[in-house]
């Protein structure tokens, strides 16, 4: 307000110049010396509550800021912001961002029996839901069947078990294909979880160009954040590649990547950090692909993003924003490319797991819909809202259903969906988008330096500073340098939790390994063998994995039968216990 | 304090994470934590079975074992560890365990020799000061 005065009467006072002396950064800059003395002053007599104030990821930030702090840092309104729908993107990739579509609504799911998470899809599509998103157990991620030793009490927890083609055909029965988009989040084995999705298509009837959904695929942040990986690294990121190959030509609208700074950030790693290194995982996703000889623009407007929407605000907005510039000058300046579908950054994101806590768990609904709206206002295309209870256990029916309604207001009630970025123009918010922006290419430009992200990846360099972000984060957290409500200030003590949770029975083990015996004992055992020998010598060959896998799922080979063909010609990847 | 770190760095910890959950962020936090506050800390690593964890156990002849378990199969695995420790003769060691734990797992965990759960929130304080008090003086 009082920098508004001051520009009002600046403005009276120069009626006679032809420029507007209100955009004149001198004149700014000279109201705002003589405001910062008055402030300074003021301060003698409110004292600031705190030394230093940073962000969530402990950057410092400025209270205020003026054209003048965009002067500074050269911001162009032209060439750093544009308009929404056009490069570089800042602020947003469609046109008419809400107004045409709403962002989609798509909550991740999965637990127990395919036929349990079944019946929780249909659940979500009937309340309004209108993408799925599928979450596979820890069995399933590092490509071992339900009956393997390793699967011992993990079977069902943290996702759906799927073994078997059959599993996955009860995952989406009664779902016609063509009309919903499917997200799958798997990482280490998603060529043979992709090649029994386009398997269970094709047998539906389903035409290729129909078959709409993402696969997380993205393996180089298992080896930096979520560790869910199988093999070593190079040989992973082939499989990568060949399903980006494979999908480039057979499967026009199937999302082959998600590249995902969702896991580099739940594992501590800052907003810049998360930036960073998901951008450089994306730059080595092209750099393999246009090696194998595929044109640019023929694979990049398939490749996602996924990132997280944690709990400092202005810092999330930002980071989203120069997420979408610093990809779109990348596709176009560095890789050549020439399509605008090829610069845009599409993405996807969820709130942050980390945020919510255990104690007073309700507190939980009001972090989902502040994380959300950052998440909004940032121009995101879909997003996932996390539920309440997630900090204790899978969610419940009701939780779930809570924060999708979050979702729901904010798209229906809030009026904010109305804009195209709002925030756009915020000295702020243009500010903190520049300043995440050089701060992750400097990050970039260090890994360039390596030789690149498979090169950094390879030396623990993400690894090393995501652990170090952390530690430090843990460490202010003992100090009070930065507050979590009911857990280091204002906690209180607790009745018996009184919020109820999904508890997974013991039963579901045996009754999927029941399964698979009865499957093993039924399928054609001469075929199984012959086509996963197939797989093995394309694996051996270095030929594109994708045929041949195709067809050992459809003659029932199982997901580990088909990991352990691959782990025998690649190899396992292990990680030394550094900390 | 340096009394404190005299006594801890006689103290041997293993980090341990079985099982298939990559959550890893806690475990090395802790890890670290312990280490700067003058214990000897060993990390497994992620994705160990009982039977590699129980062997690390053995071999670096711990007093204390902290098991991290953040996908729900802590019911499962924590015993077998437990187990196979006490079996293969290292009968005084403090069995800690953290993740995300129901409460109503606390009592099974306890039983099966878990002397403390520490679940999301614990501060690194008060594991130290957990450990300092509890850690057998082998």
């Amino acid at each position: 307000m009082i920098f508004r005065r001051g520009i009002s009467i600046d403005l009276t006072s120069n009626s006679s110049y032809h420029a507007p002396m209100a955009n004149d950064p001198k004149a700014i800059s000279e109201l705002r010396k003589s405001w910062d003395e008055r402030m300074l002053a003021s301060l003698k007599k409110v004292p600031e509550r705190a030394v230093r104030f940073t962000t969530l990821s402990d950057m410092e930030v400025p209270l205020l800021c003026t054209p003048d702090d965009l002067d500074r840092i050269g911001f162009d309104f032209e060439k750093d912001l544009g308009f929404p729908g056009e490069y570089p993107y800042t602020r947003g990739v469609q046109y008419n961002m809400y107004r045409g579509k709403l962002w989609t609504m798509r909550q991740f799911a999965g637990f127990s029996s395919p036929a349990e998470t079944n019946k929780r899809f249909k659940l979500l599509l009937e309340k309004g839901q209108t993408g799925l998103s599928t979450a596979f157990d820890m069995p399933t991620l590092m490509g071992y069947d339900c009956d393997s030793s390793m699967a011992l009490g993990e079977v069902g927890k943290c996702g759906v078990s799927v073994s078997s083609i059959e599993d996955m055909e009860e995952l989406f029965a009664g779902i016609p294909l063509d009309q919903v988009t499917t997200s799958m989040t798997i990482n280490g084995p998603a060529i043979v979880i992709l090649a029994m999705y386009y398997a269970m298509a094709e047998k539906q009837g389903v035409p290729r160009e129909k078959v709409r959904g993402t696969l997380q695929n993205d393996i180089l942040k298992e080896y930096i954040a979520q560790k869910e990986w199988l093999f070593p690294i190079e040989p992973a990121v082939k499989c990568v590649i060949d399903t980006i190959e494979y999908g480039t030509k057979h499967y026009p609208n199937w999302n082959t990547v998600s590249i995902s700074g969702y896991h580099i950030r739940e594992a501590g790693a800052t907003a810049v950090q998360e930036l960073a290194f998901t951008l450089a995982d994306g730059m080595a996703y092209v750099e393999e692909s246009m090696k194998r000889g595929m044109d640019v623009d023929d694979f990049a407007p398939r490749l996602s993003f996924f990132f997280d929407v944690h709990n400092d605000f202005f810092e999330e907005i930002a980071k989203f924003r120069a997420a979408r510039r610093i990809w779109a000058r990348m596709m176009k300046e560095r890789y050549g490319a020439k399509s605008p579908k090829s610069w845009m950054l599409r993405t996807h994101a969820q709130t942050a797991g980390v945020s919510l806590t255990a104690q007073q768990p309700m507190n939980n609904v009001v972090r989902v819909a502040v994380q959300a709206m950052a998440g909004v206002l940032g121009g995101v295309n879909s997003l996932h809202t996390n539920s309440m209870d997630e900090t204790l256990a899978l969610p419940t029916d009701d939780a779930v259903l809570v924060a999708l309604r979050t979702q729901q207001v904010i798209a229906e009630e809030s009026g904010i969906a109305n804009f195209a970025d709002p925030l756009g123009g915020s000295y702020l918010v243009e500010y903190l988008t520049n300043k995440v922006e050089s701060e992750a290419l400097e990050y970039i430009k260090r890994i360039d330096e390596m030789g690149g992200m498979i090169k950094a990846v390879e030396n623990g360099y993400p690894q090393a500073e995501i652990g170090n972000s952390a530690y430090h984060f843990q460490r202010q957290l003992e100090k009070k340098e930065k507050i979590m409500v009911g857990v280091n200030l204002y906690q209180m003590v607790e009745k018996k939790r009184s919020m109820e949770t999904l508890y997974i029975d013991r039963a579901v083990e045996k009754q999927q390994a029941d399964k698979l015996r009865a499957l093993k004992a039924r399928r054609n055992a001469g075929a199984v063998t012959e086509s996963l020998q197939a797989v093995k010598v394309a694996a051996e060959k270095g030929l594109n994995l994708m045929p041949s896998i195709i067809d050992a799922v459809k003659v029932y080979a199982t997901l580990q039968e088909v990991c352990d063909t691959l782990r025998g010609v690649y190899g396992t990847y292990r990680e030394e216990g550094k900390f | 304090m340096s009394q404190a770190s005299a006594v801890r760095n006689r103290i041997r910890v293993l980090i341990a994470k079985p099982g298939l959950d990559g959550h890893d962020r806690g475990a090395k936090v802790i890890a670290r934590a312990l280490r700067d506050a003058g214990f000897e800390v060993v990390y497994t690593g992620l994705h160990q079975t009982p039977e590699m964890i129980v062997q690390a156990a053995i071999q670096e002849d711990v007093h204390v074992v902290g098991i991290s378990v953040l996908s729900g199969a802590h019911n499962a695995l924590v015993p077998e560890v437990i187990n196979g420790i006490r079996s293969a003769g290292l009968n005084d060691v403090l069995f800690l365990v953290g993740g995300i734990i129901p409460e109503e797992d606390f009592e099974g965990l306890k039983a099966a020799g878990t002397q403390m759960v520490f679940t999301p929130g614990t501060s690194l304080e008060e594991i130290i000061n957990y450990i300092d008090k509890n850690a057998p003086a082998r």
